[in-house]
């Protein structure tokens, strides 16, 4: 019988944000990711530089102890393209941290698009493209290839289980929802309909989301939240069933919740109390799966992802202005990938990441959950605004500089 | 003459109005002292003089518009005011510094330009017995866009009206509402229209088809430039623009929107016309000073003017001087002395966008309304409107020698 495992999963991950990208500088200034104001929250070295002194370096530095002290310590990540471009400009020392991790051997890489796009739901031979890019930038930075996938936003279907099972994958990560799931338990193992050979895993969202959205919450009832009691939570969860799959943010540790909270010290004693029961360990995604066969098969026909209450796209593509915005983008697919240009290429992927997107959601309005949306923009409009004035001024780029394309979209 | 705000430090039409009138009245032979409620240098003006009611910046002003009646005062660092919390503060201020300058010098009439120094006008009356004109740019009816306006707002322009010895409206449409809503008799109450002076254009502006780079390239394939250069508020009739805008995309493909200004409406604007699915032919350029507002004017073809109640509509004249065709709401005061222009109500979208289209599919009629509207705009001149106000203030203070004989 197998030991009891964690599978911890934490995703890596910053957006190149628009900055104040107006009328005046479309079709003039090509420059859509700098802003020159030092103290803009769109200023993306600014951001970038503020989270690696409060979260990638002091976790990377704990993660590094823990995987020195214990030896069935183990953990996946999956870090994305645009984050590793940020972090090899402003602070290749995060690099080389992370670097470090993967080469102990216990740090398994987990696969997703580059450009932490939602490219699946608009061209699939883009989406492929980003995946086969991710792919080889992993492989150039960490010497490892990746073999389990996690799709932007854990956003899940069937389709994408299929498609991932014929690509070659062995696993897939995506939500354990309550109304997908109904008697089942997220701390097994499934098999997504329709498939051969993947096995999927599923997010323990209760004890997860204790640790990513509650862990710092005064107003809650179980703050403040000890290793003690967490431990016997998991213990609880745990029993009968061989996995718990804690999958969040890794800015959960000192960006999301402060170092102040003391998230750093719970997560050290807690990682040292659960290997300190001999039945008890961790898993890497990989070894989850290959530990435990699938004990059934589960379908999700409909997108579920790992946001809000609704666990759909709502937050990303539920209003109008998210629709167009996308919609103008993915229009431009042909024409931009027909250019060769590789700065004009790498532009119009850049803008594909999800977090543009989700910065110009309002049903934040209705929910009156201000705070659980975080935007460097003083308005979902004006979020909107700066994007479709980058999306004319590709449009003027393809226009001027390629002779392809109109200006009309 | 009692005023809210005077160029570069005007909020809007106020301001551009006050100034015209008074290089015209000046050039007429009057000598003017003109109150403002900032302090700020005007390097610009040499024909009159200016007073500054208090320390506060035109900074701590802007918010307060001419137009507002609900806004907090936000007192820059450094000023000598500091228990002014709103406009009312301001105004308290503004009439105790015209009550002192009253006392010092003497006038032969006194001009208040609406709602904002109607009580410092009605004190000034008080004090000297000068004849007060008042003269209406907009009423609070106006201001509301249909809505009921502020009570205290309304008050103060009931008593205006009825203290006043001559009104001054802007438009007949303005007059109506003067005679109507606040039941002033309708002899008391003048039309003067506003005008243009064009030469204060000739600042060496020139025109170099590159501020607004992408609409240029849309021209280049057909495109016509549809234009709005206002505030964002109910007044001004902005959500029919845009459903116009949609409904004319139907039938005619090569339509642009650009929309240059900012205001309270502009989340709205903006959340309407990706629900209509057209965000991507309208442009927002946010508030819009010197040559971007100029370039607004002349990278555009059709000026629209949507307002719900405009009392006169001075961009049409600026848009005509920049070579638009203009479509304007037969509830604008600016359509009574323009000949050569489209006309529609404001609700009425479908006509709206007929004429859009009309337009944007005509050359001969595009440019025929460009240059007839030339001609007709030139001949609207703040010569004229002076000339009536000197002979008003005249009659007002014989009339009034008259009862005091």
């Amino acid at each position: 019988m197998a030991k009891r495992g964690i599978t911890l999963y934490l995703h890596v991950h910053q957006p190149l944000r628009v900055r104040d990208y107006s009328v005046f500088d479309t079709a003039i200034d090509h420059n859509y990711f700098n802003d020159p104001d030092p103290l803009s929250d769109r200023n993306n070295e600014k951001v970038f530089r503020k989270v690696a002194d409060k979260s990638y370096r002091p976790m990377n530095a704990l993660l590094e102890k823990l995987l020195a002290e214990h030896d069935d310590f183990k953990l996946s990540l999956s870090i994305t393209g645009t984050f590793l471009e940020q972090a090899e400009k402003w602070a290749p020392d995060v690099i080389a941290s992370f670097q470090r991790l993967v080469a102990t051997g216990k740090v398994e890489i987990v696969a997703e698009t580059y450009y932490h796009s939602l490219a699946f739901f608009y061209s699939r031979t883009e989406f492929e493209r980003q995946v086969e890019a991710h792919k080889t930038k992993i492989r150039e930075l960490f010497n490892v290839e990746t073999s389990v996938f996690r799709n932007t936003e854990l956003a899940y279907n069937d389709s994408l289980a299929q498609w991932a099972d014929e690509y070659g994958f062995k696993g897939i990560l995506a939500e354990g929802w309550d109304p997908i799931l109904d008697w089942r338990s997220p701390n097994f193992v499934y098999q997504p309909e329709g498939t051969k050979n993947i096995s999927l895993l599923l997010k323990n969202y209760k004890l997860s989301d204790d640790l990513a959205f509650r862990f710092s919450n005064k107003a809650w009832s179980e703050w403040p939240l000890t290793a003690n009691k967490y431990t016997e939570w998991a213990n609880a969860s745990i029993e009968d069933s061989p996995l718990i799959n804690l999958f969040m943010d890794y800015e959960t540790f000192g960006e999301h919740q402060w170092q102040d909270t003391g998230i750093f010290d719970f997560f050290e004693d807690f990682v040292g109390r659960w290997i300190s029961n001999p039945d008890n360990t961790f898993y890497t995604v990989s070894e989850a799966i290959d530990a435990n066969k699938p004990v059934g098969e589960l379908s999700m026909p409909a997108t579920v992802t790992w946001a809000d209450a609704e666990r759909d796209l709502t937050a990303w593509l539920g209003n109008s202005m998210q629709q167009e915005a996308m919609g103008h983008l993915y229009a431009l697919e042909a024409d931009i990938l027909r250019t060769k240009d590789a700065d004009l290429i790498n532009d119009w992927r850049k803008l594909q990441t999800s977090d543009h997107a989700y910065y110009m959601c309002t049903k934040w309005f209705s929910d009156g959950d201000v705070h659980a949306y975080f935007s460097p923009y003083e308005s979902p409009y004006d979020a909107f605004l700066y994007y479709m004035n980058v999306i004319r001024d590709l449009r003027w780029r393809l226009h001027e500089t390629h002779r392809t394309g109109a200006l009309n979209g | 003459m009692l005023g809210w705000e005077l160029p570069p430090h005007n909020s809007g039409g106020l301001g551009v109005a006050c100034y015209h009138l008074s290089k015209a009245l000046a050039l007429e032979g009057a000598s003017i002292d003109f109150v403002v409620p900032y302090s700020a240098p005007h390097d610009n003006i040499d024909y009159m003089e200016i007073h500054n009611a208090t320390t506060l910046s035109p900074l701590d002003r802007y918010g307060m518009g001419a137009y507002d009646s609900d806004f907090t005062v936000v007192t820059e660092p450094g000023s000598t005011v500091t228990d002014v919390k709103d406009i009312r503060g301001v105004q308290r201020h503004y009439t105790k510094y015209v009550e002192r300058l009253v006392g010092r010098k003497e006038f032969d009439a006194i001009h208040a330009h609406d709602w904002l120094t109607m009580e410092a006008g009605i004190r000034a009356k008080q004090l000297t017995g000068a004849p007060l004109i008042v003269h209406v740019h907009a009423t609070e009816f106006d201001r509301a866009g249909g809505n009921q306006g502020n009570p205290i707002v309304h008050e103060i322009e009931y008593q205006g009206l009825m203290v006043a010895d001559r009104i001054i409206a802007v438009s007949d449409i303005t007059k109506k509402i003067i005679v109507n809503k606040y039941g002033i008799p309708a002899d008391k109450v003048e039309v003067m229209h506003n005008a243009i002076d064009p030469t204060s254009f000739d600042d060496g502006y020139t025109y170099d088809n590159r501020t607004y780079r992408y609409l240029e390239g849309l021209k280049e394939e057909g495109y016509t430039v549809v234009s709005a250069v206002t505030r964002f508020t109910i007044q001004k009739g902005l959500e029919y623009l845009v459903r116009a805008v949609a409904k004319a995309s139907e039938r005619y493909d090569r339509i642009a929107l650009l929309l240059a200004g900012d205001g309270e409406q502009r989340n709205e604007l903006i959340e309407l016309a990706s629900e209509l699915g057209i965000s991507d032919r309208i442009f927002f350029t946010g508030f819009v000073r010197g040559k971007q507002w100029r370039d607004a004017y002349n990278v555009s073809d059709i000026f629209v003017m949507s307002s719900v109640s405009e009392p006169f509509g001075l961009t049409a004249l600026e848009a005509a001087h920049h070579d638009n065709a203009l479509i304007i709401t037969k509830q604008s005061g600016v359509s009574e002395v323009l000949n050569s222009i489209f006309t529609y109500d404001f609700w009425d979208i479908d006509r709206l966008a007929d004429q859009i289209v009309g337009i944007a599919t005509s050359d001969a009629l595009k440019n025929s309304l460009k240059e007839n509207v030339l001609n007709e705009y030139a001949q609207l001149s703040w010569n004229d409107v002076a000339a009536k106000c000197m002979t008003m203030y005249k009659s007002t203070h014989k009339a009034r020698e008259r009862v005091f004989a």
